[in-house]
């Protein structure tokens, strides 16, 4: 695992007050972005430690003191662009910790320099 | 015809205000007494409360199934089969019901789920009560005196995580070879579509003896982890994305228990140059080919999302193709004239926005649609989005990710090589589809494209006794063959000595 922030993810006003929120409930967090199908191409919000990373997984900053990571293979993909976290209502996603909460995360993006 | 909505007169479904889990052959509400609102996609209303179930409900389906396994492992095949039947049977007799509940629940236009989903459901019943009677094991003689026996046996209690997408007919195709196979189901359905599961549990529940399907509704944090982290499960199968299968691959390998896993893909959608040779039918089925992105309003994991057009038919094929496709604008899921419903969630709805959003950024180019529709009246609150085309390059982040939308993205491609290696840079290998007049090109193309199914001269179609599976980072195993029945088997060797003699070793 990259333990060297690289500074492409920010996060909303909005996400970042779910998260402050989300921690007081759940303790320390952290995040990692899925691809694929159904709630994929989303953030996965875990309580510290809840998902083990691998090898290949690449530490992409941190949003309201939470580590970001995704995919090693994924971000050679995506090392084009800048995230940033919002939350919207919604319904739902993987084991991600906001989920019952009626809200989710999701990503926006913008093209940058790889 | 439009059919009447749920909840309101003439319709073929009343939902009740509050649903239970369904346990051990009864209805038993969430020990914590937690529920939540399910929404239906089509309006952005609630129409029925779901059990927000915890590990103790987990815990009681568990009980429930592990009490089942024994009878029903050894119940023989043929009544095993027929059990199976039946369930078929009593679905095909309820077939506008669930149907109309799964638009309602899903969004999905009504067309579908009376032609695909429930037909593909029921057969999917059909075909493994088949094929179970059909198993056998064997035996080699592997000298004149020690034969092996290879008999199946089932793995006991299985748990199984159902996406949104195909709310039951994905439940079928893990519950029917895992019920042929002898084994007893918990199942967790999707947060975003729980209901019709419960129409079936309670159309089909007292066809099976208590146990043996256990449906347990809830998040996935507070009911799908609990079940999936289990110790008293012997496998766990999962739909979903590639976050969520290595969390579950990493609570499989604390248990030592086997997994199946599909995780999405990002499927080519190849055409060559001699499609355009005529204009007949080949050529109207291939540009329907394309505009497939848009079946199920491209919430398909084998969604034909980038579209490869060999160049030198680049520019007529794709005007041809956005033609096609601008006669699939959404509308209300319950008229029967509707190609393309709502997007499964608000949620759902918020993504696609954002990737045609970044599609835009990164300078691909809109052909038609990239936007939100708003329907008018009882719509107006659904999830509805315009069927897009952008044209842009493979490195672009449309033509990596699986956007779940109706989204296609187009690229051309130089020649047979070209088009390989586009269709196969990518990180998944579910589907891809292969459109060409030459039985040459379509055979080579069809074994060069790295995924689990390759259709040629066709896309989307889903029968049972056809393998699906991925290569690549979409997944493990392989489903809706009689092959998924050895997924959800032990097999147990049993080395028999017909030697009255001893060894002479001690």
């Amino acid at each position: 695992m990259s333990e060297a922030a690289l500074d492409r993810v920010a996060c909303t006003p909005e996400a970042a007050a779910w998260i402050r929120r989300l921690r007081a409930a759940h303790g320390e967090l952290m995040f990692h972005q899925s691809g694929g199908c159904c709630d994929g191409s989303s953030p996965m919000c875990y309580p510290q430690g809840g998902f083990r990373l691998g090898a290949r997984d690449v530490k992409l900053g941190d949003v309201e003191g939470c580590p970001y990571y995704i995919g090693g293979h994924q971000w050679e993909r995506w090392k084009h662009t800048t995230l940033l976290l919002d939350v919207v209502p919604g319904r739902g996603g993987g084991f991600s910790l906001e989920a019952p909460e009626g809200v989710r995360f999701i990503v926006r993006s913008d093209v940058c320099a790889p | 015809m439009i059919y009447a909505a749920p909840n309101t007169e003439g319709s073929k479904v009343h939902y009740k205000e509050r649903y239970a889990n369904y346990i051990g052959g009864e209805w038993v509400p969430p020990v914590r007494g937690q529920y939540f609102e399910n929404l239906s996609p089509v309006t952005g209303r609630p129409f029925c409360a779901i059990p927000r179930s915890t590990s103790e409900d987990i815990e009681k389906a568990l009980d429930a199934a592990h009490a089942a396994k024994d009878g029903w492992g050894r119940t023989p095949p043929a009544e095993r089969a027929a059990v199976l039947q039946r369930v078929a049977d009593a679905m095909q007799a309820n077939l506008e019901v669930l149907a109309v509940s799964e638009t309602w629940d899903n969004g999905k236009p009504i067309r579908e789920t009376l032609a695909a989903d429930l037909p593909l459901a029921i057969d999917h019943f059909r075909y493994f009560a088949s094929v179970l009677r059909a198993e056998e094991g064997s035996m080699a003689e592997l000298d004149p005196q020690t034969v092996a026996y290879h008999v199946k046996e089932p793995l006991g209690v299985v748990a199984q995580i159902i996406p949104w997408n195909f709310p039951l007919l994905m439940a079928a195709w893990k519950l029917a070879p895992a019920l042929a196979a002898g084994n007893c189901v918990v199942m967790k359905p999707a947060e975003q579509t729980p209901a019709t599961i419960l129409l079936f549990a309670e159309i089909v529940g007292h066809l099976l003896p208590k146990g043996v399907l256990n449906i347990v509704n809830g998040f996935g944090v507070e009911a799908g982890k609990p079940l999936a982290e289990s110790p008293r499960v012997a496998k766990v199968a999962f739909t979903g994305e590639t976050t969520t299968g290595r969390l579950i691959m990493q609570y499989a390998s604390e248990n030592l228990i086997p997994v199946t896993l599909e995780l999405g893909g990002k499927s080519p959608n190849v055409f060559f140059a001699d499609v355009m040779d005529k204009d007949d039918a080949f050529r109207s089925k291939a540009l329907e080919g394309f505009a497939m992105f848009a079946l199920n309003q491209g919430e398909v994991c084998t969604c034909p999302s980038r579209a490869l057009i060999e160049r030198s038919i680049y520019e007529p094929f794709l005007d041809l193709a956005v033609a096609r496709t601008r006669g699939t604008e959404p509308g209300n899921p319950l008229d029967t004239a509707t190609k393309l419903g709502a997007q499964a969630s608000n949620d759902q709805l918020e993504k696609i926005l954002s990737y045609i959003d970044i599609g835009k950024k990164e300078g691909a180019k809109l052909r038609t649609g990239g936007e939100r529709v708003r329907l008018p009246g009882d719509l107006a609150g659904g999830y509805y989005v315009a069927p897009t085309v952008f044209e842009g390059h493979n490195k672009m982040r449309i033509f990596q990710e699986e956007i779940f939308g109706p989204v296609v993205s187009v690229t051309s491609f130089d020649g047979y090589d070209d088009a390989i290696a586009i269709a196969n840079d990518s990180l998944y290998g579910l589907g891809a589809g292969v459109w060409t007049r030459s039985v040459h090109t379509a055979y080579r193309a069809a074994r060069a494209i790295q995924a689990g199914r390759v259709w040629t001269n066709c896309y989307h179609l889903y029968p049972a006794h056809a393998s699906f599976g991925g290569y690549k980072q979409s997944g493990i195993g392989r489903e809706t063959h009689k092959m998924m029945l050895a997924h959800y088997q032990q097999t147990k060797n049993i080395l028999v000595s017909y030697d009255e003699n001893p060894m002479g070793f001690f």
